[in-house]
């Protein structure tokens, strides 16, 4: 009998069909993903899963060891051993890694929490994930991927029997994501079944057992991961064959549209320096791609050149070829420079905002008559931008926070191509968005790159930075590792020098 | 994801819901009040109390877009028009310089606020909660704990006096002019930039809804004693905040920041600049209102304007302003003004008791942004 099944899923948001008669089924040990671009239903089905939408909102049964469940909130589903880590982690960055891995659920008597007790469990939950952090250290002051192995500690804390993780590795280094690997193959012996949610196809065929794909709320089928292939499970999910995953670029660089000069920034009230005396150019029409390890001052080092840094910074910085001083955003926008940040949601976009009014907002003054906006001639920018971006939104005044994520991503981006810049810094362009949105932004970063724009690419999945740069830089601890040029970037080389063994 | 299936304008559906509201509750009181509610002295009474909780609305709202609060208003109403009355009448500088003095006092101590709330990095909650306290200590030092009268008659037509029926109309057609004009553009513009089916007609019509309204409402208020002055006060700095949020960079700037100051801020925009400006501009719309606050009493008492700033954040998030920042209209706050006027207007006329009016206001305010996270919810 399998773990879980899930039978005739059907949800649907109004006039919207979410789920339409999906089927899972999943077995105990087993490591079962699910794929499908953003819009398929893979969220939707594992809020159904998990009781965040609560019994009879939806139709079709859940059964678990065989068991018809009905639940009406997150606790039915996690007394039933369902445990979801979402993309956005749910701790509360104030406080500790105890109190988070226990939140709700102190050992307590009469209310009055056994804080030895509490922290001794923890501290025994995280050591068995061969994690080594003091359970009394704030959330806040751990990275990203040790904050998502609390939220596994947390899980199994709760005697999990099914863990749903949803892109749990988006934000991690390759060495986090081995060692979330070690831990999750761990799990899958204690008998756990695991529903892993992933664009990443290369985790996706190294760690599945079988594979769902889902397209527009249908199951398009379950295979065993060793009987398809990626070529076959890309085209079920985009329902049709897409063929090279990285457009060749046709790379002609000009002259040095932007230099920098031993840039060093420290992080605000400390001492340390978190990108230190690093220098390199970018030539028009070149792609240069940034390695690192999450850590490795990368996202910091483009905030410093854009002038958002917050802490003391220094370097010299040169566009086409003439110093400027860059001191603020609005400096670097004047300047040239246009910086597409990550985190799309807290950084780039304003949610409540239209298409329109997002696209103009980093070069107003452009549409606008002075203080006096021009709507005609706005509305006119933000159609020709959706049109060669080929944003799909019903109109110039659709809500952001209402597109898809690729779609989003798009906003950012032509936002900043708003400002008619010369050189283009993009940070992780492509987190969180599908198989085809994420060949539309390659290919047009090839197409800006051929049209003579100069273009930093900062990536924490390699194959991006390897299949779209010219030339390769590598940061570790803040500082400038290596550089490599197209043909020496290889993932092995890269990484050695990301991991300092270079 | 799927879940953002494609709706009608929010804005536009609770625009409509918020004219229904009001409708409603001018027809209860009509008809409770035996037909004395929509005659047209009550009218032109109800909307010169609303003129003042309705300019402080409507600065009140920018604010609020920009995530912020203002807490001071009351307190700084109640000196801005402290200060007019000193200067009129014990330092008897003159009308303008007085009237000036107070729009200045009003401004700066906005000015004051918002560089405190924007560069020294202290909450606006925070600087305008001290602000309440310094501002109403301000109000009894000047005073000297006393109500000072005001003998000047120029200044109290400031709060006291109507337009002639000829001016009414005149302002009217002025008015009217205005809109011919903004449907002209909007029809040529859009031809320019070939923009989705906008034809004459579709305007028009679009415009055909306020161009009714000013004509009943000179109507009405000449049918009486024609257009209080506050009332076309009001109505002016509503013009200015129409413009201001809509037609402005500034404006769309207020927006970005309270939806996502990050985001605004890596845009290029001077968010900590923008601040200063918004609660300026607050500061100078509570000194417009302490004038007609303080011409309509025809004096400053030491408690002037006390809750004040209760009445515009209330006007505001009736009118469907989110205190997360990032929402809201002025039309809507105006709205919002509008019906809380409506509502002290009826239960007066009505003779519910003082402490039963502040009950139902209160369970009014609570249940109007119930039912809008409810309606927000289930869309």
């Amino acid at each position: 009998m399998p773990l879980l099944e899930m039978n005739a899923i059907a949800k649907h948001f109004g006039a919207t069909r979410a789920l339409d008669g999906v089927t899972l089924s999943v077995d105990a040990g087993e490591f079962h993903a699910i794929v499908g671009e953003n819009g398929a239903g893979k969220s939707t089905l594992m809020k159904v899963l998990s009781g965040v939408y609560p019994a009879g909102s939806f139709a079709g049964e859940i059964k678990i060891d065989g068991q018809q469940q009905r639940f009406r909130t997150v606790r039915d589903s996690e007394a039933a051993g369902v445990a979801i880590i979402f993309q956005e982690l749910s701790l509360v960055p104030e406080m500790s890694v105890g109190e988070n891995i226990f939140l709700g659920r102190e050992p307590a008597t009469l209310g009055v929490i056994n804080w030895h007790k509490l922290y001794a469990d923890a501290s025994k939950l995280t050591r068995d994930l061969g994690l080594s952090i003091d359970p009394r250290l704030p959330i806040n002051r751990l990275g990203i991927g040790q904050q998502q192995l609390v939220e596994i500690a947390k899980a199994l804390s709760q005697d999990a029997r099914i863990l749903i993780l949803d892109e749990p590795t988006a934000a991690l280094t390759e060495s986090e994501v081995e060692t979330l690997f070690r831990i999750l193959a761990a799990l899958k012996t204690r008998g756990v079944g695991i529903i892993y949610i992933s664009h990443k196809l290369n985790e996706v065929f190294q760690m599945s057992d079988r594979i769902t794909i889902l397209r527009d709320g249908k199951t398009v089928g379950t295979f065993d991961a060793d009987r398809t292939s990626k070529e076959a499970v890309i085209a079920g999910m985009v329902g049709r064959e897409v063929s090279d995953v990285f457009p060749e670029g046709a790379s002609k660089s000009g002259d040095i549209a932007f230099e920098c000069t031993a840039i060093s920034a420290h992080r605000l009230g400390e001492g340390r320096k978190v990108v230190d005396e690093v220098s390199f150019n970018v030539r028009k029409g070149e792609i240069l791609g940034i390695a690192g390890l999450m850590g490795s001052g990368r996202s910091e080092l483009l905030m410093t050149l854009f002038g958002a840094w917050q802490g003391r910074r220094s370097g010299q910085i040169r566009v086409s070829g003439k110093p400027v001083t860059i001191s603020s955003p609005k400096d670097a926008i004047k300047n040239g420079v246009a910086f597409v940040t990550e985190d799309r949601k807290r950084y780039g976009l304003v949610l409540d905002q239209t298409i329109k009014a997002n696209l103009t907002l980093a070069s107003l003054k452009r549409t606008s008559d002075g203080f006096l906006l021009n709507p005609a001639r706005e509305s006119a920018a933000a159609r020709a931008s959706m049109t060669s971006l080929r944003i799909k939104a019903p109109s110039a005044e659709s809500i952001v926070g209402d597109l898809s994520g690729g779609n989003q991503q798009k906003v950012v981006l032509g936002k900043w191509l708003m400002t008619e810049p010369t050189v283009l810094f993009l940070d992780e362009p492509t987190r969180g968005i599908d198989v085809g949105a994420k060949q539309e932004i390659y290919a047009m970063i090839n197409r800006l790159a051929a049209e003579g724009l100069a273009i930093v690419l900062v990536s924490s999945e390699l194959p991006e930075v390897l299949g779209l740069s010219d030339r390769v830089l590598v940061l570790h601890n803040g500082r400038v590792a290596a550089e490599f040029n197209k043909n020496d970037a290889t993932a092995e080389n890269v990484m050695a020098a990301a991991t300092a063994n270079a | 994801m799927a879940e953002n299936e494609n709706k009608p304008s929010t804005a536009t559906l609770r625009a409509y819901v918020m004219f229904g509201v009001l409708a409603l509750i001018w027809a209860y009181f009509h008809w409770s009040t035996d037909s004395i509610f929509l005659t047209p002295r009550n009218l032109a009474n109800l909307m010169t109390q609303m003129s003042v909780t309705g300019i402080l609305a409507i600065g009140m709202l920018m604010v609020i877009v920009s995530a912020n609060i203002d807490l001071s208003v009351g307190s700084v109403l109640g000196f801005s028009g402290a200060v007019a009355a000193y200067s009129l009448s014990v330092l008897d500088v003159g009308l303008v310089p007085s009237i000036a003095l107070s729009i200045l006092i009003g401004m700066s101590i906005g000015f004051l606020h918002g560089t405190l709330t924007a560069y020294f990095n202290i909450p606006a909650f925070i600087v305008t909660l001290g602000g309440l306290l310094v501002w109403r200590g301000g109000v009894k030092w000047l005073l000297g704990g006393n109500t000072v009268p005001i003998a000047d008659e120029s200044f109290k037509a400031i709060g006291q006096s109507n337009l002639s029926a000829t001016a009414g109309w005149i302002l009217a057609a002025l008015a009217l002019a205005g809109l011919v004009a903004i449907g002209f553009r909007a029809v040529r513009s859009a031809r320019k930039h070939s923009a989705e089916g906008v034809s004459l007609s579709a305007v028009a019509l679009k415009l055909a809804f306020p161009a009714s309204a000013i004509v009943i409402f000179i109507a009405v208020m000449n049918s009486y004693q024609g257009v209080p002055v506050p009332v076309l006060i009001f109505l002016g700095v509503a013009l200015v905040g129409v413009f201001l949020t809509t037609q402005t960079t500034f404006g769309r700037y207020l927006y970005a920041i309270g939806g996502n100051a990050e985001a605004a801020r890596l845009s290029g925009i001077n968010n900590r600049l923008s601040i200063v400006k918004v609660f300026t501009i607050l500061g100078a719309f509570t000194g417009i209102a302490a004038l007609i606050f303080t011409a309509r009493v025809g004096s400053s008492a030491p408690d002037a304007g006390t809750l004040k700033e209760l009445d515009a954040i209330a006007a505001c998030v009736i009118g469907g302003a989110s205190l997360m920042g990032g929402r809201g209209t002025v039309i809507g706050a105006c709205i919002g003004a509008l019906i809380m006027a409506s509502l002290d207007n009826g239960m007066s006329l009505l003779n519910v008791r003082d402490f039963m009016q502040d009950i139902i206001k209160g369970s009014i305010l609570v249940a109007a942004v119930g039912l809008d996270m409810y309606g927000r919810r289930h869309a």
